[in-house]
This record gives C-alpha cells, sequence and structure tokens, in this order.
C-alpha cells in the first residue's frame, strides 16, 4: 500500500533548513517541551504504543528497550545513538543529519529523559563529514537556546548531546563492537550477556538506538504513540508508523523516500523508484541492505496457515508483501534498513555475490575463528568461481562455510554475511552453476549497465 | 623525534577530552585529529596518544591498525576513495576506478610519483542512491560521469596528471 508521507522529511527541501531558526519556525522543540513535562514512564509508554521498530536492522522494539533502562543505581546511564550506516545500500540516516540535524538533537533530548541518561553520544562514520558538521552546529545552537544544558525547558533533567567519530569500520555498527568503539578500542564485538542496559558505555547503563529511530522520537509525542502507530498498515503486527525507504542500482530513480509502513517492495521500485531503465527486466532485489537475502520476481508467498503472518498474502508475489520486519522475516530474508538494491538482467548474480563478499571479509573484525576463517575460504572460492576456475563441488562447500559460519560467532555478522550468500545460492543455483559450467560464459559478464 | 600538536589542534584536543568521563574514549578523535596533522599514524603519534589518554601504547597500536581510516604509511596530499560495494558497481564503479588508474598512471592502494594523489577504494560510503561516486579528502562527489570525475582530477592534479 502506497502512502507516501512528509513527516521526517518535513523539512528537507527548507533552505537552510539545518539551521535552529528554521526547525522552530515548523514547530520544533515542542515534542521535547512536552516529553519532558510528562513523566519519564509516559515517554516510555508512548514509545512502546508507537511501535516504533529499530530502524537501523534489527528491528527490536525501542519502548521496549527503553524500558530495560535501571532507575536510580549508583552509575550514570548514557544514551548512545548509532549513525555508523554502513550496510551496503543504505544511505537514509545521513539525510537526516545532513538536512534536519536538529530533529535528532530533540530526539535525544526526548529518549536521554525516557532512559534516565544525561548525556548522548552520536556515533557518525567519520567518512560523513558534512552530518558531523551539521550536528554539531545544531549541538551548538540548542546549547546556545538552553534546550541542551542543565534545566531543558525548565525541568531539571540536564541533557547534552556529542558527536563520536568512528574510524572505517562497518562492524562498528553492531551495537557492542560501536560502545567499544566508543570506550577508544578495536570495535571488536562483546559476549552478551551483559546486555547493555545493564552495563554498555563505560561500565554504564546504556541505551543504543539507531539514528532514524531517534529522529523519530518528536513525531512520536508529538503525534502520540498510538496515532503514529496506526499510520502503518502493519499497526496489527505491533509494526508501527512511517519511515524512510531508500532504493539503488537499476532503478531510474534511486534516492530516499518516505513512506507509511505497508509499502511493498513493487512500489518501493517502480512507483517511487521510477522502475527499471528501457530494455531490462527485474533480475532480483536485495531489500533492506546487503544483509538480506535476496527476493527474485517470481518467488511466491507460501503460507497456507491460517496463523501465519503471512496468510493473508498467500500465494502472491512475495514483492506485493508490505515491507515489514516480522512480514519479511517470515519470508526468509529481512526488512533490514529498508533501503533496496535492485539488481536487473543485465547483472550477473554471480559477480553480485563476488562483490559483497568481498565487503563482508574486508568488515569481519576477526575476534571469532568461524568468521575470520570462513570469509576468506568463501572468498576464495568466490575468486575461483568468477575466474572460471571452480567446481560445482565448490558450490556445495560454499554452502557449507556459511551454514557453518552462522550462529558460531559473538554477534550477527556471521549472519549478516552468511545469509546473503546462502541467499544467492538458493535463488541463483541455475545461474551459478551454468557459470561454472561454462568458465563464466553464460553470464552478461558485468554489474553495470 | 617526538610528536606534538600545534596549538590550534591542542586547544582541540582538551575540547576532546573534556566530552568524555574518562581519558581513553578519546583514543579515536585524537588519532585523527593526529593525523591531520601529520598526515599518517606512526610511532611517534602513537607514543603520543598513549600518553595522553593514559593507554598502553600496544593499546593504541592495536586500535590504529585496526580501523582502515588510519594510515599506516605515509599517503599523498589528497586522497581519493573510490567506492566500489554493491549499489556503486551497478552504476559503474568499476569505470571510474579504472578512468582514474589510467589518468593518475597508478594503481588502486597507490600514490603518485609526485606525491600529489594516493588512489584507493572503499567500501560502501553510505552515498548509494547517487552511485558512482567518490571521496575526496572531506569531499563526496556523487552521481559522477567520467567527464566529471576528469574534472575533478584536473582539479586535482592539473590537466596533464
Amino acid at each position: 500500500m502506497l502512502k507516501p508521507v512528509k513527516i521526517l522529511t518535513k523539512n528537507y527541501d527548507v533552505p537552510d533548513s539545518h539551521k535552529l531558526e528554521v526547525y522552530l519556525a515548523s514547530g520544533g522543540y515542542e515534542a521535547a517541551r512536552k516529553a519532558l513535562g510528562m513523566t519519564r514512564d509516559q515517554v516510555v509508554d508512548e514509545a512502546k504504543k508507537a511501535n516504533l521498530r529499530g530502524r537501523g536492522g534489527a528491528g527490536f522494539p525501542m519502548g521496549v528497550k527503553w524500558g530495560f533502562m535501571p532507575k536510580g543505581g549508583d552509575k550514570p546511564s548514557y544514551l548512545v545513538v548509532n549513525a555508523d550506516e554502513g550496510e551496503p545500500g543504505t544511505f537514509k540516516d545521513r539525510t537526516l543529519m545532513e538536512l534536519d540535524p536538529h530533529r535528532i538533537v530533540e530526539g535525544c533530548i526526548i529518549a536521554c529523559y525516557a532512559v534516565g541518561a544525561h548525556a548522548a553520544y552520536i556515533y557518525v562514520r567519520h567518512e560523513l563529514h558534512l552530518s558531523k558538521e551539521r550536528l554539531w552546529g545544531a549541538i551548538r545552537e540548542a546549547r546556545d537556546k538552553g534546550f541542551l544544558g542543565p534545566k531543558p525547558f525548565g525541568v531539571d533533567h540536564p541533557v547534552d548531546v556529542f558527536v563520536h567519530t568512528g574510524a572505517g569500520a562497518y562492524i562498528c555498527g553492531e551495537e557492542s563492537a560501536l560502545l567499544n568503539s566508543l570506550e577508544g578500542k578495536r570495535g571488536e564485538p562483546r559476549l552478551r550477556p551483559p546486555f547493555p542496559a545493564q552495563c554498555g558505555a563505560f561500565g554504564c547503563p546504556t541505551t543504543v538506538n539507531n539514528l532514524e529511530s531517534i529522529a523519530t522520537c518528536p513525531t512520536v509525542i508529538e503525534m502520540g504513540g498510538e496515532e503514529f502507530s496506526k499510520l502503518s498498515a502493519l499497526h496489527k503486527f505491533g509494526d508501527g508508523g512511517c519511515r524512510l525507504y531508500g532504493v539503488s542500482g537499476h532503478v531510474n530513480k534511486p534516492g530516499v523516500y518516505e513512506a507509511c509502513i505497508g509499502l511493498t517492495l513493487r512500489e518501493l521500485i517502480y512507483d517511487l523508484g521510477g522502475g527499471l531503465p528501457e530494455g531490462t527486466n527485474l533480475l532480483g532485489v536485495i531489500p533492506g541492505g546487503s544483509s538480506c537475502p535476496i527476493i527474485r520476481p517470481d518467488d511466491i508467498v507460501d503460507a497456507p496457515d491460517p496463523k501465519s503472518i503471512l496468510h493473508e498474502w498467500h500465494g502472491k508475489p512475495q514483492l506485493d508483501v508490505p515491507i515489514g520486519v516480522d512480514t519479511m522475516r517470515n519470508l526468509g530474508t529481512m526488512a533490514g534498513t529498508t533501503c533496496a538494491i535492485v539488481l536487473s538482467d543485465q547483472a550477473c548474480p554471480v559477480l553480485a555475490m563476488h562483490n559483497l563478499m568481498r565487503f563482508y571479509k574486508h568488515e569481519s573484525c576477526g575476534q571469532c575463528t568461524p568468521c575470520r576463517e570462513g570469509m576468506g575460504w568463501m572468498m576464495r572460492i568466490l575468486d575461483k568461481i568468477v575466474a572460471g576456475k571452480a567446481t560445482l563441488e565448490e558450490l556445495d562447500l560454499l554452502h557449507e562455510i556459511a551454514s557453518n559460519v552462522m550462529g558460531n560467532t559473538i554477534c550477527a555478522f556471521g549472519e549478516g554475511a552468511s545469509m546473503p550468500m546462502l541467499g544467492f545460492l538458493r535463488k541463483f543455483r541455475k545461474e551459478l552453476e551454468e557459470y561454472v559450467r561454462t568458465g563464466g560464459k553464460s553470464s552478461t559478464g558485468r554489474l553495470a549497465l | 623525534m617526538s610528536f606534538a600538536l600545534n596549538p590550534e589542534r591542542e586547544r582541540e584536543m582538551e575540547e576532546i577530552f573534556s566530552r568524555y568521563p574518562n581519558k581513553q574514549a578519546a583514543c579515536i578523535p585524537l588519532l585523527h585529529l593526529c593525523q591531520e596533522q601529520h598526515g599518517w599514524v606512526d610511532s611517534d603519534v602513537i607514543a603520543f596518544v598513549a600518553g595522553k589518554c593514559e593507554l598502553p601504547t600496544a593499546h593504541v597500536k592495536g586500535v590504529a591498525t585496526f580501523y582502515s581510516l588510519f594510515n599506516q604509511e605515509p599517503v599523498g596530499k589528497h586522497e581519493i576513495w573510490v567506492c566500489r560495494t554493491l549499489s556503486c558497481a551497478l552504476r559503474g564503479a568499476d569505470k571510474v576506478l579504472h578512468h582514474c588508474e589510467k589518468r593518475l598512471g597508478i594503481h588502486e592502494g597507490e600514490t603518485t610519483k609526485d606525491g600529489k594523489v594516493t588512489l584507493r577504494t572503499a567500501e560502501c560510503l553510505a552515498a548509494c542512491g547517487q552511485a558512482p561516486m567518490i571521496m575526496v579528502d572531506k569531499t563526496y562527489h556523487e552521481n559522477l560521469t567520467l567527464e566529471q570525475v576528469d574534472k575533478i582530477l584536473d582539479d586535482l592534479v592539473g590537466k596533464s596528471g
């Protein structure tokens, strides 16, 4: 169901939208004022009612996560905002930082109040220099105005916000690696338990939220959680509101779009993304960043059981299922960052697989033997396949390696790297076998048009 | 020879320390600050950061070698990063990379003989909707045609480069 909105993106086309006077003119910081006039429990309750599923890829309910934070205790609590946008295909969070940084500062004030924190660190990947510049600009303006400081909006809950920079490591988008990186260490994920709400940044209770999730907080407070949730066609499945979607690759209008949840991949690709270039057809779409298994246009929903949440789409193309955290998971893929990568039939799926494997091998932190060794091993096999020197048995070996990395690692990078490989192996088995048999002659031989 | 920050960066360093509840958290921002001045992270920089953050030099070396943006050897005056992950590859990143290699007369990972430019490949730089793209030092150049790449290289190295 295509329902474009301009809620998160309402200021995007306004000149100087990053400046305080523009943000205030559009009603900015009224939500923070309202939130700080509520009790902490009431704010958390609104977030729960909003059914806001984490916008970073994992889709964990934000209100529930906020509820994990302690009250009182001898240690300070922290809010950490994950703006380490690095998932291939994903480019939505930077639009918020560049075009509406005050929304993020306002979201931090609300979230800090909700979790009992007085300091928020926005971890921004180093390469997003304009994002960092705009965020610091907004922070300074907010400090000058007293929105950040000892008594924001006259309420005795001091809040300050800082930008912390990364240094070029995708794994630092994983929350525990991010925390280690914030602490000045190698970005190596931690064993859990303990979870961040018990022991996070600097050994203190911490909530880590995705940047878009935080940027949505002012809207949740302004509209009320339930009203926000009801924007979504999947409200009944606990997946509420509106969100940013991205589309890239072989489409005519790549970009970031905002819509109510309920949007399908077909609508994202053809209605928002402008469809595929003339003379090409859809080969497959990676729904929400490279860690999500690919979907092919002929994939059909298999959900005969009336108890399945996919039942109402049983027998229909998967491209016509509303993109939601649970709907996508039930299809065997993920909603992820809801930034889709579109491949036309001009692109070789084997080369796409190779490209993504190279990414994952580069980004493995190296802590866990199955991941560290498995990435390298899969890469060597894919190099052989692309060079036309592999055997069919090595396709099975690829499957075996990926299957043994999954579930045997400290963090979800193992799954994030293995699932796309297993997805390509399953959905493009014929094309892979042809490639191996013909030494690559069956392939278009390229990724670009 | 030991490393020291210039006075302006010393002041920046103090501000960085004020953001965190302990000294160690300043490690990565401080390494960036030093690299901005020095061009790369050598053992003198590591010793400097270790001293300021009260960390073992081995720890700081571990950090400096983990992250791809800390240079382990001197680099050119300018760094060009060509993104090559899937969304950019689907829109011609390979052509952009080869064009840069041809024009600069170097392979990716190398620096031009006159020390002006280091050419490197990057993994996803979060510009997927504006692909293909390159990052020159701190600036993103997006939605690139090869003509635009030429113009950028002309500005960097002159038309004969």
